[in-house]
């Protein structure tokens, strides 16, 4: 039972099990190269917003908000190229230009996120209201400066982004990889990643213990903001254009791969290398089942259950090592 | 006025409401008719009723965001059935049928809730993908516009209609009855009897409530079941009021309508909610979602407008709580 | 309940006879017996730990005996659950009053009622005709449709008398009545106590400081480690000799030496304002001096406490920490300036529950282990455990979360992490709320040798054989304003419950 004692393990099991499943259903398939490839083109922009999310849980609140930023930063970067950069020039000549696009995007993200932070430390908002009504905002933002039409014509540089190689290996993958470990890091090898998993566990006892809760909290919205706006440019990249309404399913996706990677929605617990498992078993889960010729809503429908039963399965306590019931119980 | 009436929620709305129609009113004079009321009541009523379950699902101190893919689900399942049995089904068995589906979905939103004590938030996410995916994959995709003549019947069926003397057309619908029955029979339940009681305290202390000796649990299914219900109410409605069975309509919606109720007065830490503020939150958002190039501002800026309402109507009184928190310790 | 009932009134309302409970291992209650008489007042004396609680807990129905009888109003009752006991007319008022902040005075005073009379449908016109019956029966005039949020403690704690006895209580088990009330709010409060003796109702006092309660009591039970150590007439006893009882020790630990040589000036506060917590407040503390303040709940110490620390912003005043004045209602600044907080209600405020014990003691020390933006985690586990070693917590691992921990070792935790950050102040709220007899002496241990290292130390409690044996001096506190100093060694436990409450 010991092996099933943390999510992480169970997940890494679920993994393992969903991967075998789908290469035993239909090895030629789900084993091929341009599967694997593709995959691993597919799921980087949700897993992307999955980190933000987990970010953003682990001090107990939400953001809701990813969606709106990313597209929001994602239109700015857009609309920037787009007017700037004229779709034929050359790949060297297009590069000062994309790398402004992409500062403005970053620079939109972290704002946003700001705001977000702001709301939530300083008027001590509900993170759910917050970056519910902020991402309506940036929502409409992005409607607004598009007119909600998609914004298209881009240098072909921007591709690479999202439909790139480097050294054989999908750009996207890598950027999620260096996100992951970033993010992971931060978690556990910063003051900062302790102090927003402390805030999380307990927020009062974190103002007690003199932590600067104001500060810690932009700062985690703010990073929120930067990574949904990397998941706006990825989004970008491979379809080639921006809408104010691109990936709106995926902000389902985000909660339920941090929820499914072992991260408390109530804060102060969680670890990446549980969303990155979690976002495997879904990419595996779903592209097996596009080869099984499932339809696209029963993978909707097979990812709610799933959340579900995996929070179902959480409740069950699989450590029954040393129950101390301290009569501590006795306060008075 | 004492200082707590101008403080509620419920009258910072209701200004805004008069702000909005005056200026609307001044910009273009024919904002102001009958024509104008009765299409925005037309506007209000699917809005209304899943305002009024989001509203109860508050107060109780949680949160749902499945109605809406509950109301597709009970609006197409039903209309299916219907026309694979009995085609000629009278409208109101038909609804019915909805509403028993709707409160079956709802019932199972509330087991895992009261049962296991999960999240609120996060089962309802995931039990919208779950209906929503059930209804596509194994129910079906496509739109049916030729639908059970019951609820064409209805969707014909007027309280009244007609021309204003100054040449106005109106039409109030057979549906804004049900809204009527929906908004007394809620203000019922919560105001005079114990169960509505119940669910006030619950919301206002979980703990407490089990001392006294209160069934958390099946208050908690009741609201769940109550509020699925409410959606299966409101999705036949649109399917019959829109003359189509669209299983993609609707999703989507729900954060609308939970803007509504906040804007309402609802509290998100639960114990707070009146059927009032919540018909004036929505309101509000339909006038926005209806009228606001009328003032002016382009359509494309709904989103803006809506979100910084929510922003607004959320944050004043949060910033003003906050304040007296820090005044008091 | 039946008619006969009110015949055998000189029958006892509760007894209980040999009652044992354990948890797990754990000896909770072993072998106590009580009997509560119709219309009698009784306390129930007994330390943090002592097993109070759990014999509540048995009355009310939360929790089943393991082991011996239970008889309520003349039924043996083998299982009782929170609704059985309620309709044999057993009510608990829990410290936090368990009111709803969002309903009606009225609504409060009713509700249990309308759920025990099986009501489909409330009325508010009902709700208030009872609510305003129950309390004019205690005389006291509350707005019944107020709603409970915006009432004062005092007027919650007698919503929550009404609410027993809106619901035709029998006893009333008051847990710790007075600790949140002023000596005025204690006065009116026993009045009605007596009052609802005369009704022939019975009230059960659970407290761990009960002078001013034993005044109303017939008689007093005094329970210490789950056995009961002694009962009898309330006559018999005093607040000595409840406190000898209570802790098994017969004379009290000794006071600091007074022999204080004369040390640097530490702190100066002058002046401090807070509306409607306190005013004027000044005071000064020198290095290595333990000062006491003491007061009711409600007297504001524990706002001075936070304001001290920053956590509540005083709107005037200052303070000086050796001289440096320190910027008021900034709890880094007041960190910066080398003072520690350690609060009162340590799960909730203290401690990270579901965090390592490591990660608890370490919180405060994450930028001194931090070079080029990442922490070293060796070297920063590494002092955490020093500091657990040198404060004796007992943890088999130091890894596990630090709920796993007894009451006693999550204070050392707690103390740790302020000591870690080797503080020239520290403010210990309460520091030996909820620890048993043992570590409460290591706790007193720990704060003299703290004192002897030259650290200055405020100890805020209203435990006063402990203010007494480990300050040096002792400030009062009243209705927000330092009242009276007095220095140790010159008053006893008796006159300083006078002065408190005078």
């Amino acid at each position: 039972m010991k092996v099933l004692s943390t999510p992480e393990s169970r997940l890494a099991i679920i993994t393992i099990a969903v991967f075998v499943m789908m290469s035993a259903l239909s090895p030629d398939r789900f084993l091929s190269e341009g599967n694997l490839t593709s995959m691993a083109f597919q799921f980087p922009e949700f897993a992307i917003l999955a980190l933000a999310m987990t970010l953003t849980m682990m001090t107990g609140g939400i953001d809701l908000s990813v969606i709106g930023v990313a597209n929001l930063s994602a239109v700015v970067a857009a609309t920037l190229l787009a007017s700037l950069a004229p779709a034929g020039i050359g790949t060297l000549e297009s590069l000062p230009w994309l790398a402004l696009a992409y500062g403005a995007a970053l620079i939109v993200g972290a704002i946003a996120g700001a705001i977000n932070g702001l709301l939530v430390a300083r008027l001590a908002l509900p993170p759910i209201l917050a970056t519910l009504g902020s991402g309506l905002v940036f929502t409409g933002f992005a409607v607004a400066l598009t007119g909600g039409s998609a914004v298209m014509g881009f240098p072909e540089s921007v591709a690479w982004l999202g439909n790139g190689t480097l050294f054989s290996i999908p750009v996207p993958l890598i950027v999620f990889a260096a996100l992951a470990l970033a993010l992971h890091v931060l978690l556990t090898r910063t003051a900062f990643g302790l102090r927003a998993t402390m805030y999380g566990a307990n927020p009062l006892a974190a103002l007690y213990a003199a932590i600067d809760t104001h500060r810690l909290l932009l700062r985690v919205y703010i990073i929120s903001g930067a990574f949904a706006a990397v998941a706006g440019l990825v989004i970008m990249s491979r379809a080639n254009s921006a809408k104010a309404d691109y990936g709106s399913s995926y902000l389902l996706l985000a909660v339920l791969i941090a929820v499914l990677g072992g991260v408390n929605p109530y804060g102060g617990r969680g670890r990446v290398i549980g969303v990155v498992l979690a976002v495997l078993s879904m990419q595996f889960l779903s592209s097996g089942l596009n080869m099984l010729q499932v339809s696209n809503f029963a993978r909707e429908l097979i990812w709610g259950a799933l959340l579900i039963i995996v929070m179902l399965i959480n409740t069950i306590n699989w450590q029954r090592r040393h129950v101390t019931t301290t009569p501590s119980g006795e306060k008075s | 006025m004492s200082k707590q009436f101008w403080m509620r929620n419920e009258t910072l709305v209701a200004l805004v409401i008069i702000l909005f129609c005056l200026f609307a009113t001044a910009s273009d004079p024919r904002f102001f008719s009958a024509t104008t009321l009765s299409d925005l009541l037309r506007a209000s009523i699917v809005l209304g009723i899943f305002a009024i379950g989001a509203m109860l699902v508050l107060v109780s101190g949680g949160i749902d965001v499945s109605f809406t893919a509950i109301a597709v689900f009970a609006m197409y399942v039903s209309t299916v059935l219907t026309l694979g049995t009995i085609p000629d089904l009278p409208w109101y068995l038909i609804f019915t049928l909805s509403i028993v589906i709707g409160a079956a979905l709802g019932a199972l939103n509330g087991l895992l809730i009261a049962r296991f004590g999960l999240p609120t938030l996060i089962v309802t996410l995931g039990t919208l993908s779950v209906f929503r995916g059930f209804l596509l994959t194994f129910v079906g995709s496509e739109r049916i516009s030729s639908l059970p003549p019951g609820m064409r019947d209805f969707s014909r069926s007027m309280i009244a209609r007609g021309t204003t003397e100054a040449g106005n057309f109106y039409a109030l619908p057979l549906a804004l009855a049900a809204l009527v029955f929906v908004v007394v029979l809620t203000w019922f339940i919560l105001q005079k009897t114990t169960l509505g009681r119940c669910i006030f305290a619950i919301g206002g202390s979980v703990e407490s409530a089990r001392r006294v000796g209160i069934n958390v649990r099946a208050i908690q299914f009741f609201v769940y079941m109550y509020a699925g219900a409410l959606a299966g109410l409101a999705g036949i409605i649109h399917g019959s009021m829109g003359r189509m069975a669209d299983p993609f309509s609707l999703v989507g919606l729900e954060l609308s309508v939970i803007a509504a109720v906040v804007l309402g007065g609802a509290r998100l830490t639960g114990g707070y909610g009146t059927v009032s503020g919540t018909l004036l939150g929505v309101a509000l958002i339909v006038l926005v979602q209806n009228s606001l190039i009328v003032v002016g501002i382009p359509s494309t800026w709904q989103s803006v407008a809506i979100g910084l309402l929510i922003l607004i109507g959320t944050g004043l009184p949060a910033w003003q709580a906050k304040r007296a928190a820090e005044r008091a310790a | 309940m039946p008619d006969d009932a009110t015949e055998r009134t000189s029958s006892p309302f509760v007894r209980l006879h040999n009652v044992i409970k354990h948890y797990g291992g754990v000896v909770a209650l072993d072998g106590v017996d009580v009997t509560i008489q119709p219309g009698e007042a009784v306390c129930l004396a007994g330390e943090n730990g002592s097993g109070k609680s759990t014999l509540i807990k048995i009355l009310a129905g939360v929790e089943q005996a393991t082991g011996g009888e239970v008889h309520i109003g003349g039924v043996r009752h083998t299982t009782l659950d929170p609704r059985v006991s309620a309709a044999a007319g057993v009510m608990v008022i829990y410290q936090d009053f368990s009111l709803f902040p969002n309903l009606s005075v009225a609504e409060n005073i009713a509700f249990s009622r309308e759920l025990t009379d099986g009501e489909k449908f409330a009325s508010q016109r009902r709700n208030k005709q009872l609510a305003r019956k129950v309390l004019e029966r205690i005389g006291v005039d509350i707005s019944v449709s107020e709603r409970v949020e915006n009432l004062s403690v005092a007027h919650k704690q007698l919503v929550a008398i009404c609410r027993a006895l809106a619901s035709n209580a029998r006893l009333i088990i008051m847990d710790e009545p007075t600790t949140a009330l002023t000596e005025r709010e204690v006065r009116s409060l026993l009045g009605i106590i007596r009052k609802l003796k005369d009704d022939g109702i019975a009230v059960l006092f659970v407290s761990h400081k009960l002078a001013e309660v034993l005044e109303v009591c017939e008689t007093v039970f005094v329970l210490r480690n789950g056995k009961l150590v002694a009962d009898g007439p309330a006559s018999e006893f005093d607040a000595a000799s409840l406190t000898r009882h209570m802790t098994g020790r017969d004379v009290p630990d000794s006071p600091p030496s007074t022999a204080q040589a004369v040390q640097n000036l530490l702190l100066e506060v002058s002046e401090l304002h807070k509306q409607g917590a306190f005013e004027n407040v000044s005071f000064s503390l020198r290095e290595g001096e333990v000062l006491g303040i003491s007061g009711l709940l409600g007297s504001g110490r524990t706002s001075l406490a936070k304001a001290l620390f920053g956590l509540v912003k005083a709107d005037s005043g200052t303070m000086k920490m050796e001289d440096n004045s320190i910027a008021l209602g900034d709890p880094l600044a007041a960190t910066q300036a080398g003072i520690g907080y350690v609060p009162e209600d340590r799960l909730t405020e203290g401690l990270f529950l579901t965090q390592s014990i490591v990660r608890n003691v370490s919180v405060g020390r994450l930028d001194s282990h931090t070079s080029k933006g990442f922490l070293n985690l060796q070297s920063l586990t590494g002092e955490a455990a020093d500091w657990l070693k040198r404060l004796t917590v007992k943890a088999p691992d130091i890894h596990a979360d630090v709920k796993s921990l007894s009451g006693g070792n999550q204070q050392r935790v707690a103390l740790a992490r302020w000591m870690a950050r080797a503080p020239k102040l520290l403010i210990l709220n309460g520091p030996s709320v909820g620890v048993d007899v043992g570590s409460k002496a290591d706790i007193h241990d720990i704060i003299r040798e703290l004192s002897q290292q030259g650290i200055g130390i405020i100890v805020i409690s209203d435990d006063l054989p402990e203010i007494l044996s480990v300050c040096h001096r002792i400030l009062i506190m009243k209705n927000g304003q330092l009242t009276d100093e007095i220095a140790s060694g010159t008053i006893d436990e008796t006159e300083l419950t006078h002065r408190l409450a005078s």
